[in-house]
């Protein structure tokens, strides 16, 4: 299957993607809100619809969108008590305006489906460098903030009293938040970021308690769910989404069953 | 010197007076009991004192200067929010994210850093939590984690806010005995809130009582007394002594007990 060259651009684009999803994803699970990152890519969905009407290119609509969103949710986030409600109505309103612009532009409809649900098997080299640099700034900025990020996730108090400033580090995870879903929305569609962003996160915390086996772990398993995922796609003529998704969640819920077993044996 | 001194202090939070032109100071090596009813202000006067919060009138002093954030001779254990995130990061890992956490970059923990983590664990007998995970861990077992945490850094003076919420009485006492003899040998001055008075008993130097706004700093029997805590609560209280315990009744309630029944965690 490598002798396509589509199949090898879609190889290093999910895999670049897969690897910075599962990083970021496993500090959006650490930290509990994994839901304002599906929140963001449906936001993105908006902004990606709305570059394709005023003639940009769909990505930058994504990023530009995500990125906006992501920091004002992060600006916001210490005054709205009932975050996820809120969340939950930007959210929707996302996809409502994401149909408006649809609606105005309909000759941008093909590629509903593919923002949607992404299209890996389409993308061209100039995207592979697109991504690639998307990623490289994710993970500069990520390992830029990850010791107090991880101090503020795990213990906001202290981490407030050793003079943290919890905003800054809430507003600015989210942009890298923002700019790992855009991504990630490239390989699966904004309505399937969980797969890359949350299922493989999941699962390695289920697995292992340690911070860097943990990130490990979770960056391995999304890279081969990725790649195994495009795989399948391949030898079935199912699509790439599905397959990713698939794995993500038998991943996830086999971890699941490991401690439990533990457990009984403890017992 | 004393170790915290306020002079005429008054606290504030959105334009209310938590505190109100306070005068108290507290004693190197003092075992201090931090009492009173929910919004009197126990968080926020270790918040004060932790630099997070200035006084808007008066003066605070910690070990004779003003606080600043990050003053690594102050532990602190913040209160426990109510709604614990499914945490599935070992307590080794934990703790290594508060040592100077507050730096940019990754994350790394140096040997020396890791000889320092199960030494403290060592001395409040938790050296098996390094490797279990926050969310496989009793209230108890969290609680002494905390409390290892705070002990880093050799602390002079340690901030335990309601160390004891949520546990029940037999892991009270052994938090307590812990607290009690680490502080004893490391001579560290401790400031110590709870709901409940005697628990603490046995452990605690002085005791200060807030509530009204106020402060009464003192010995539990020149404090915990029908008039002054009547003050403190703005309302008929009553105090019986029996058995070695304390009960603060209000219209023939125990006070202590009834508000520790519907409150966990509402932070002031």
């Amino acid at each position: 299957m490598f002798q396509y060259e589509f199949m090898t651009n879609a190889f290093a684009a999910a895999g670049m993607v897969a690897v910075v999803s599962g990083i970021v994803g496993y500090f959006l699970v650490m930290r509990g809100q994994t839901f304002a990152g599906h929140a963001l890519s449906h936001i993105g969905f908006a902004g990606a619809t709305g570059a394709g009407l005023i003639g940009l290119a769909p990505l930058w609509g994504l990023v530009g969108f995500t990125l906006a969103a992501g920091l004002v949710m992060g600006l916001l986030s210490e005054r709205i008590s009932n975050r996820d409600v809120a969340i939950g109505v930007v959210l929707a309103l996302s996809l409502g305006f994401g149909l408006l612009f649809l609606h105005y532009y309909t000759s941008f409809a093909t590629q509903a489906t593919a923002l949607l649900f992404g299209n890996v098997l389409a993308v061209d080299h100039t995207m592979i460098a697109t991504l690639a640099a998307l990623g490289a700034i994710t993970l500069v900025a990520l390992a830029a903030i990850m010791r107090p990020l991880i101090f503020a996730s795990l213990q906001p108090e202290l981490a407030e009293a050793k003079g943290v400033s919890l905003r800054f580090i809430s507003t600015a995870f989210l942009a890298v938040v923002a700019l790992a879903v855009s991504a990630c929305a490239q390989i699966v569609g904004v309505l399937m970021v969980f797969t890359l962003m949350v299922g493989p996160a999941a699962a390695a915390q289920r697995v292992t308690t340690g911070l860097w086996a943990g990130l490990m772990l979770s960056a391995a398993l999304a890279l081969g769910e990725a790649w195994l995922g495009i795989v399948i796609a391949y030898h079935t003529d199912w699509p790439v989404s599905f397959c990713i998704a698939v794995l993500s969640a038998l991943a996830y819920f086999g971890a699941l069953a490991i401690p439990a077993r533990r457990a009984q044996h403890a017992h | 010197m004393s170790v915290i001194e306020l002079d005429h202090a008054t606290l504030q939070i959105g334009g209310r007076a938590v505190l109100k032109d306070i005068s108290l100071a507290i004693e190197p090596g003092e075992f201090i009991g931090v009492l009173g009813p929910n919004g009197a202000g126990k968080t926020t006067l270790m918040r004060s004192i932790l630099g997070l919060l200035p006084p808007s009138a008066g003066r605070l002093t910690v070990f004779g200067h003003t606080p600043r954030c990050g003053d690594a001779s102050i532990g602190y254990l913040p209160q426990l929010r109510t709604v614990l995130p499914d945490l599935r990061v070992r307590g080794l890992d934990y703790i290594a994210s508060s040592m100077h956490g507050e730096r940019w970059g990754l994350p790394s923990l140096s040997a020396a850093n890791r000889v320092k983590i199960e030494a403290t664990l060592d001395a409040v007998g938790a050296r098996d939590l390094a490797n279990r995970a926050l969310s496989d861990m009793s209230g108890g077992e969290r609680q002494r984690l905390l409390l290892a945490q705070a002990l880093i850094g050799d602390p002079k003076l340690l901030l335990l806010d309601e160390p004891l919420i949520s546990l029940d009485a037999r892991h009270q006492e052994v938090v307590i005995d812990v607290i009690k003899k680490v502080c004893r040998e490391r001579k560290i001055t401790v400031l110590f809130s709870a709901h409940e008075l005697n628990q603490l008993l046995g452990a605690i130097d002085r005791v200060l009582y807030l509530g009204n706004a106020q402060a009464v700093l003192g010995r539990v029997d020149e404090v915990v007394t029908a008039p002054v805590l009547s003050r403190l609560y703005g309302t008929e209280i009553e105090v019986l002594r029996a058995g070695g315990h304390i009960f603060v009744l209000s219209r023939g309630r125990d006070i202590e007990r009834a508000e520790h029944m519907h409150d966990h965690g509402h932070a002031h």
